[in-house]
Formats: C-alpha cells, structure tokens, sequence
C-alpha cells in the first residue's frame, strides 16, 4: 500500500464540488459579511476617519476602525515563530504600509461591504517612506539568525584568499523581485460565534498557528476556539499564519454575536499577505583549471519590514551544496516600508540556488567543461561546513539519471548555435537541494469493530494528498483495504501538528500514523488467539467499542540524528527552451526533473507536487514579480492579469522522475520532504537554457523578452 | 459593485431609449464591464443588455465584403469559414486574445470598446486623467512597461488592448452606428477612436446614445495576410507589440501594403508611414527595415517600455517577410 500511486481518496469530493472550503462553509447559517479597506498610502497617519455614511449605507451593520476596535494582544517576540504570534489590527492610526487594513466594513452582502467601504471619509498625514530596495542597500544590516533559527553568516577557511588565488572566477549579481503565493483559494475565514466561543472555518495550513495566533490576539484561552480546515485550496506559504481576515472575521463576529465572512481579493492578497522579499545576491566563485572550487561565498542582500524582520534563508542553501575549502555565506537585510516577509515557495532555496545555479553555469562556461562534469568534481563527502555525514545523498546520480533520459549529450556545447525555424534552441540544468524539515506530530487511529479505522490529526492538505497518504499508511499497518481507512484532519480538537509547510507535513504525519498504528497493533496483538487473526477481528471479539491509540514524532531539534547527520532532499533539472530569433519571446519547449528523497510514499501525488514546483521555477526564472511602485509603496501589478505565472500553453512536456529510496536517517518510513524540492533549481535550469540558446545571460529576474532583445543578432533577410 | 438596474433590450429602438436615463450603459458580454464595475471604476446605475439583439448574424455583401453583426461572439466570427478564408488575420487576431470562456462570451462590439489595462487605471486610489479627469497620470514616472509609444501624449499613454481592432483597421473596416430616432451612421475604424490629446477619458466618437450595430468589412485588399502577437507568455496575455500587415507583391516587387500595430498605442494603429515605405518597393528585408524605421520615426519611450520601439522595428520586418514570401 505504501508506495503505491494511489489516486486521491479525496478527488471525488474536491470534482463534485463536496469538499466544503473555508468561505463555503454554512453550518451556522446566512453570516455576515465583511470586506477590508485598506490604506492607500505607505507611510504616515490616519488624521481623519469618519464613517458615518458608511455606517447608514444599505445593509451595513458595523464599521470597524482602529477608533473603535477591541484592544488586542501584542506581538510577543519570545515566540519563536511569527505565526503563532498576534496579529493586531487597527490598533492605531499609524500606517506602516501600503494597503494596509484601515477598517472592517460588515454588511448582509459582500456588496454592500465593499460599496459602504467606499463611503468611509480618511484624511492621512503622509510621511516619506522608503519603498526602493536598488537605492536603500547601504541602510542593511546583518539580522541575528535567519529563517529556520539558521546562522546569518558563516564562514568556513579564508575566503578571500582562497578566492584570490583561483584560476577562475566567477563575480556576479544576481537580483530577484517580490513574489507572492497566491493559492487558488484565496485567504478566507468564517467565525461563529458559540457564547464565548469562537469556531473559526479558516483556510489555514497549520491548525495550531491559526489557533494560537488568534488566542493570542484576542488575549483568551486557545481551548476557547475550534479551528476548522478540512480542506484548502493551496497555501504555498501564505498559510503558515493566519492573517487580518481572520483576526477581523472573528473581532466582529463576537461584537456582533453573529457569523462574520471575510475573504480577500485577489487584489489584496497584494498587500494583505506576506511576500517573498526582493534580493540582490552577489555570488563569487573561484576554481582551479581543473573545476575544483577553492573558494565559494554567498552574500545576499534582501528586503525586511522594519517592523517585523523576516530574513529568507536565501544563502543557507549554498552551505551543503558543493565542496570549497574556504567559504564564506552572509545574509543582510534593507528595511523597507513595505508588508512583511513571509515564506513563499521554497522560502531560500528558490532564490539562492537561483543565484548560486546560474553561477555553477558561468563558472562552467569559463571553464568550457559540461555543467555536470562541474558540479560532479565538487560533490562533497561530507557537509562542507560542518563535517558531519551526509544521511542519503543521490544528487550525482539524479544529474547522471536525468542526463541520460533527457538527452543532454545533444547540448549544444556552444551557446547560439542550434537553430530549429525562427527559434535559437539551448538546453539548461541545474541541482536540487533542499534540507529535509522535522516537526513535531501528534496523530490518533482507532479500530473499530466494524473493521474500519479512523485516523484523526490537526494535520492539514493544502492540496499534495495528505488525505490518500494517512490513509494508505494506516492501511498498511492495519492490515485494512484503502476504503476501510477514514483520514480526518484539520481540526484543533484532534492531535496536534506542525500542519503542512517546509515540506515537512508527509514525513512528519505518516510517521506519526505508523507510530500510532504500531502501538495499537501492539495493544491487540497482546489479546490475538494466533499471530494469524486479522486486527479487526481481535477489535470485534475483544473490544466492542473499538480501540484507539496515539504516535508521534519529535521535532528536528529533539531528534539525534539531526546532529550527527546532514539530511536533505535532491534533485536534477533539465530544461529546453526555445528563444524567437527575432523578438526574444522565450518558450519553455520540454523540461525534466529527477529527484531522490528517500522513499515516496505515493507517486502519484509526488510526481504532481514536483511537477507543480517545477512549474513554480518556470514562472520565477521567466514570468512572475509582484513591481513596487517606488513613489507610493504600492504593489501596482495586482491581479493575475499582470502577476504572471505559466499558463497551460507555456508548459509543454514536463516530466519528473522518482528515484526511489530510503532514508533510514529521516524517520521509520524512510520518508522525506517533496512539496518544495521541484521549485529548487528548476528557475536555474531554464535560466541556463536560455544563455545556451540565445549566449545572452541575464542576471536580473525574471528574465523578460527586453533582457535578451539586445543580445540577438540583427533582423536577417 | 453597487446596486444597479438591469434590462434586457427586446429591440434597438427601446434599448437605445433606455439609455437615455442617468446612470445607464449596454451591457453586451460583460467580459470587461463586470470587471470593472466589481473595481467601482464604471458604476453604472442601470444596465441595458443588448446581447440578445438580432445582430448575431455574419452576412455576405454585395461587394464581397462581410457585415459582422455587433453582437455574434469573438469566437463564432474567428471560427467563420468566411472569415478564416477571406479575413485569415482578423481570425488569427480573435483567436490570439483573452482565453476561449472569454471569447465565448465576448462581442464584436465590445471587443471594439474594451477599456485599457493600464494597472493604474484599476486602481481608483491612483491619480489616472483616464479615469478621473485631470488627476493625473501615473504611468508617467510609474510602471510603464506595457504602455504607449506612439499616439500617448502627457495626459495618457496607456494602450488599447484588442487585438481585432488592429486586424480591422488594416482591413478599413466600417462600424456601424444606430442613434436615437433610428439615426443611423458609418464610421471608418480609423476615425472612431480618438487619440488621448488631454482628454483620454473620451476614447471613441460614440455618442452619448449610439450602439455599435455590426462591423462591415470590405472585400479583401491583395495579398497574404498575418496577424503577429508578441506577449510575455504563450497565451492570455495581451500583446507587448502586435503586427497586422496585409501585402501583395508582383515579380518581388510590393503592389499593395497594409500596416497596422497593437500594444504601441490608444489605438489600433495604422501605419502610414510604414505602407508608403513599402509600396513599390522591392520585398526585401532592406525594405522592411525601412518600413519600420518609417513606422517608429514618431515613437517615444517612456522609460521601462523603450524596448518596444525596436521589438515593434523587429516584429514588423519578420512579419513582413513572412507574409511577403510567397508572391
């Protein structure tokens, strides 16, 4: 049953439109509405707020400001995660940034929400902010750690000289924009009120930040509130927390004592939710004639709010990478006027192999060796920086696996010169890593006598098929068909996680189910007649009521293994592109990625969570970036009709291959982390193909049409 | 979206009178009008939907042209055989835009009438001389990228998105105008839209009352005819430079050209400039180049949308040389 590609148990219900999302819900009948007004200015104060005429416009029921909010918990830093921390809103006229929530209008409709909204009379004092990230870099500063509880700078022999004395060198600047997740379903809550209770219907990827988050905010007890998530429509990061739609969902629910619906806009997603922060990472790389890097340094320099510092583990990455004997990694950060940072898809690994892939590939070019030959001759044996052992590392044979299946011996070795009709064709790899995340979990399983199971976890499934692989691990281990198996989750009333985020969901809840379902067995099998009786047998005869039992995993930090070895996923992408001749359009023509991350649980839903990723590096290497308009602090590009991502026609043959394995390292199942490992290095891939099909390389993301333009030979006959 | 009356139209004569009270404008698809209206740019107070009038149809003329009716769907015209046979860029054009829900839905007249994508434009808190009438324009000094080069001025350089007016207008397509009093008139594409001079926000010579009733379209002019899209990604974007060039040669030497631009203007933009470089010219890429010199000599970057004056210069010649390859 593990390991199987079995369809998603709960594909039926998403098609037929059953599986009820976080603003479907309708269990407490008609709610209200409520839609948020944010700030259209970047910095300064509220001097006017006057909301008498929306107050009296149809259907208006309440209007929210920061004149008449309830006070609210603070911010407490000694909680190491911000998304578990409060989130007030509307506690005070200043505004840090643009967009940012200057009321909550509640009204019968949604209509009559946003059409009071417009009602709402503010007058601000604007204060000049600072919004431009290319002229703030000499006001950065080193932060203390960065994403992860990680180490901002580290630094391993001497750099500089090391550097100095190489054959060759690569000096380059790489630069990456803003980026947001946007989920399919945008961020959504529905509160209902219960007496002093509160039920939150959120879309959320971790039941216990949302819960936390809120309790904290609204300064009561956590048990107070039900955090129900059954389904989500995709978080990408943006739902690690929750957000003001649902702090201000569930203010007014319980002022009004009726249920309160808040679901953003695509447009406010632009303003309402953390970003991935803009960067400009400088990446030097010095080598020996013969390939062998002597010196490897990593500096990144990103944006921050200077309210709440986030600092993207963008250079982190570089660390288990490749071998150097002198290295050096830095992060600092350029406080800005801006929303927060939050993690987006592959928060440092995304941007950082971005930077340190395209530079492998001009260090190969210099060098005039195969990309691949490069990066083999400086695969390390050990944690370059550390020393400790490496617990499963296949990146050399997802390069050599990848290389044979997509062909790479027909690369043109010379950039510009495969031509295919009115397109300059080139190929492009690059690798994959990505540290393997443990969290803790808790899970629940119990027999009943019927011969089902019902396993039950706060876990989430933002989308990769945490229903199908909870049930097929309980399957297994109980000895039951697949359809036996009920999967519930996404409620704060069952077993606690970390929920779904830093790939660390499958891992960490299957080895929770496994554990659960091994001290179950152990129980029954204490009471079987033979070693033969099936498990839901012994239930029947033995325990009428049905029996039940907890497993769970520690986190990464508790965990032994996590200080002896260096666990981390892998991977190898190739890309084909096509660029026009004549107008510079780029055109991804087919695209493989192999990766190794211990064992899969199902292919299936490991293959579409790759795939997917990969797709996610497409758009970061040629489509996607959220433009700051540097007068206003404005995101101005904010719909999709301007936010580009891939459409269907821009992703053509795109494959990923499983290498399927087992790391003994990781956990009992042999499981490691996917839902990230297809974004890393995928935008490299591409970047590189486009270099060998046009010998134009750009270096500031993403690269479009204008970038390439003057590097292509003048229009011919 | 706030409170609106709607009423659908069972002839033009009594849609047309509805228009006459405050407040009211036609719906037809409503592929950009709900969108707008969601945004609280258009807030219109009643709508009058005409989508059901009898002007679906696709009729022969007399001369050989073709009469579009103002109403039959972007893809029912891309998909008539008429139209694929004699109007192959007009097709090519249609299917090149939106995506197929939208073309479904969309009508020929409001395709004709659909409103900029100037991001800031959407946004009712930014100063737009488009939208709010001498507040300003952002894009001046702001994000720019996808905005005009030719025919802008300072009150406006935000672009007209279709991609069938451009195929129209080199096609010297006529639009047909119902007013009050059954009044009815003929507009050549060139003259109904207006270039923004420092009133942008009055795009057309629609009058207050009129309703786009069909398309005529004249018999073809000589020659092959391709309609080239450039975009940042391969489909449901709009056009970062288009071509529309129609050319007949005789003995490799141009007889006739027709030229025309999207995505570089508030307008379908005909190329005179680039025609009178062509004709009588031989088909060589000299002559392209010349053309497209000819076509860009009035262009003005604005910043981030520089690179579309040569995009525009490269997009022309290759066009040119694909349609003029075979005589």
């Amino acid at each position: 049953m593990i390991g199987q590609a079995i369809s998603r148990v709960d594909g039926p219900f998403k098609v037929t439109g059953q599986a009820t999302y976080a603003h479907e819900h309708w269990e407490a009948g008609q709610p209200l509405y409520g839609f948020i007004l944010g700030a259209t200015i970047g910095r300064g104060r509220i001097t006017l707020i006057d909301a008498s005429r929306a107050e009296h416009s149809p259907g208006v029921r309440k209007v929210m400001t920061y004149r008449n909010a309830p006070a609210q918990g603070a911010p407490d830093e000694s909680i190491p995660s911000l998304y578990w921390r409060a989130q007030p809103v509307l506690t005070n006229p200043e505004i840090r940034h643009y967009g940012e929530p200057v009321a909550l209008v509640v009204a019968g409709t949604f209509e009559q929400a946003r059409a009071a909204a417009s009602l709402i009379d503010i007058e601000y004092a604007v204060e000049p902010g600072n919004y431009d990230f290319a002229t703030r870099q000499d006001q950065s500063y080193v932060p203390k750690v960065v994403n992860g509880r990680m180490e901002a700078e580290t630094s391993v022999g001497d750099f500089d000289s090391g550097f100095n004395s190489a054959a060759v060198k690569v000096d380059q600047r790489y630069t990456t924009p803003y980026q947001f997740s946007h989920p399919m379903e945008p961020n959504a809550c529905l509160a209902v009120p219960r007496g002093d209770d509160l039920i939150l219907y959120v879309s959320a990827q971790i039941v216990d930040s949302a819960r936390a988050s809120v309790a904290n905010t609204l300064r009561i007890d956590p048990e107070r509130i039900l955090v129900v998530t059954p389904y989500v429509g995709g978080g990408f990061g943006s739902k690690l927390g929750i957000h003001s739609e649902t702090i201000l969902a569930a203010l007014a629910a319980r002022q009004l004592n009726e249920p309160v619906k808040v679901v953003l806009t695509r447009q406010q997603i632009f303003h309402l939710m953390g970003l991935r922060p803009t960067t400009s990472q400088r990446v030097r790389l010095g080598a020996g004639k013969d390939g062998r890097l002597v010196a490897i340094a990593h500096e990144v320099n990103m944006y921050t709010s200077p309210h709440e510092e986030y600092a993207e583990q963008t250079a982190a990455t570089t660390r288990a990478l490749y071998a150097a004997p002198n290295r050096w990694t830095s992060h600092r950060l350029t406080p800005l006027d801006l929303p927060r940072g939050e993690d987006v898809r592959a928060p440092g690994e995304a941007p950082g192999l971005l930077a340190v892939e395209s530079a492998m590939d001009e260090l190969a070019y210099a060098l005039a060796m195969d990309p691949i030959e490069l990066r083999i001759r400086n695969e390390p044996k050990v944690h370059p920086e550390t020393g400790i052992p490496f617990s499963d590392r296949r990146l050399v044979e997802c390069m050599r696996e990848g290389a044979r299946r997509f062909g790479w011996d027909q690369r043109p070795a010379q950039p510009a010169s495969l031509r295919k009709g009115r397109w300059l064709v080139g190929y492009g790899m690059a690798a994959a890593i990505r540290m393997h995340f443990q969290g803790p979990a808790k899970a629940r399983v119990r027999m009943c006598p019927d011969g089902t199971a019902v396993v039950q976890s706060d876990m989430t499934d933002i989308g990769g098929g945490t229903y199908t692989i909870l049930a097929q691990v309980a399957a297994e281990r109980l000895g039951l068909p697949i359809d036996r198996v009920r999967v519930e989750i996404g409620r704060s009333d069952f077993p606690v996680s970390w929920g779904s985020g830093g790939s660390w969901g499958a891992a960490n809840s299957s080895t929770a189910v496994y554990r659960a379902c091994e001290a179950l067995r152990e129980k029954l099998l204490a009471s079987a007649r033979d070693k033969s009786e099936a498990l839901s047998e012994i239930v029947a005869r033995n325990h009428p009521e049905g029996l039940e039992a907890e497993g769970e995993i520690v986190s990464m930090e508790k965990d032994p293994n996590y200080r002896a070895y260096s666990l981390n996923t892998y991977g190898a992408h190739f890309a084909e592109v096509g660029v026009d001749v004549d107008t510079a359009e780029i055109r991804l023509r087919r695209m493989l990625g192999v990766f190794a991350a211990g064992r899969f649980l199902n292919p299936k839903t490991a293959r579409s969570q790759l795939i997917g990723g990969m797709t996610f590096g497409v758009s970061y290497a040629l489509h996607e970036q959220a433009v700051v308009d540097t007068r206003s602090g404005a995101f101005v590009n904010r719909d999709l009709a301007e936010y580009l991502v891939p459409v269907h026609a821009d992703i053509p043959e795109l494959d990923a291959v499983l290498l399927d394995g087992f790391d003994d390292k990781a956990n009992v199942l042999g499981v490691k982390g996917i839902g990230e490992l297809g974004v890393c290095g995928s935008a490299a891939a591409v970047t590189n193909a486009v270099f060998n099909a046009t010998g134009v390389r750009v270096r500031d993301f993403p690269i479009t049409l204008e970038k390439v333009l003057p590097g292509l030979p003048l229009m011919e006959a | 979206m706030r409170p609106f009356i709607y009423e659908r139209a069972t002839d033009a004569r009594a849609a047309i009178a509805a228009m006459s009270t405050a407040g009211a404008k036609f719906i037809s698809g409503g592929t950009n009008l709900l969108d707008l209206m969601k945004l609280e740019i258009e807030q219109p107070t009643h709508l009058v939907d005409i989508s059901r009038l009898a002007f679906k149809d696709i009729e022969e003329l007399p001369d050989g042209g073709l009469r579009i009716g103002a109403q039959a769907s972007n893809s029912d015209t891309a998909a008539d055989r008429r139209v694929r046979t004699r109007y192959p860029l007009l097709s090519q054009a249609l299917v090149a835009g939106a995506s197929g829900q939208l073309r479904n839905k969309a009508s020929v007249g409001g395709n004709l009438l659909q409103r900029t994508r100037c991001p800031y434009f959407y946004d009712t808190a930014s100063a737009c001389n488009k939208r709010n009438p001498g507040s300003g324009c952002s894009a001046i000094g702001g994000l720019n990228r996808s905005h005009a080069i030719l025919g802008g001025s300072d009150a406006c350089i935000a672009t007209h998105p279709s991609d069938m007016a451009v195929a129209m207008t080199v096609l010297d397509a006529q639009i047909e105008l119902l007013g009050a009093n059954q009044a009815a008139r003929r507009v050549a594409i060139a003259d109904f839209y207006r270039l923004p001079g420092d009133t942008p926000h009055i795009e057309t010579v629609l009058g207050p009352n009129e309703m786009i009733t069909g398309v005529v379209l004249p018999p073809p002019p000589p020659g092959r005819q391709v309609y080239r899209k450039v975009r940042d990604r391969a489909s449901y974007a709009f056009a970062l430079v288009s071509v529309a060039a129609i050319v007949a040669t005789d003995g490799g030497t141009i007889t006739s050209a027709r030229v025309g631009f999207g995505g570089v203007a508030p307008k379908p933009w005909r190329s005179v400039e680039a025609e009178a470089a062509l004709m009588g010219r031989p088909a060589t890429m000299a002559t392209y180049r010349d053309a497209a010199e000819a076509a860009m000599t009035h262009a003005i970057g604005r910043g981030q949308n520089d690179f579309k004056i040569e995009l525009a210069k490269r997009t022309l010649c290759r066009t040119l040389a694909q349609v003029a390859q075979v005589g």
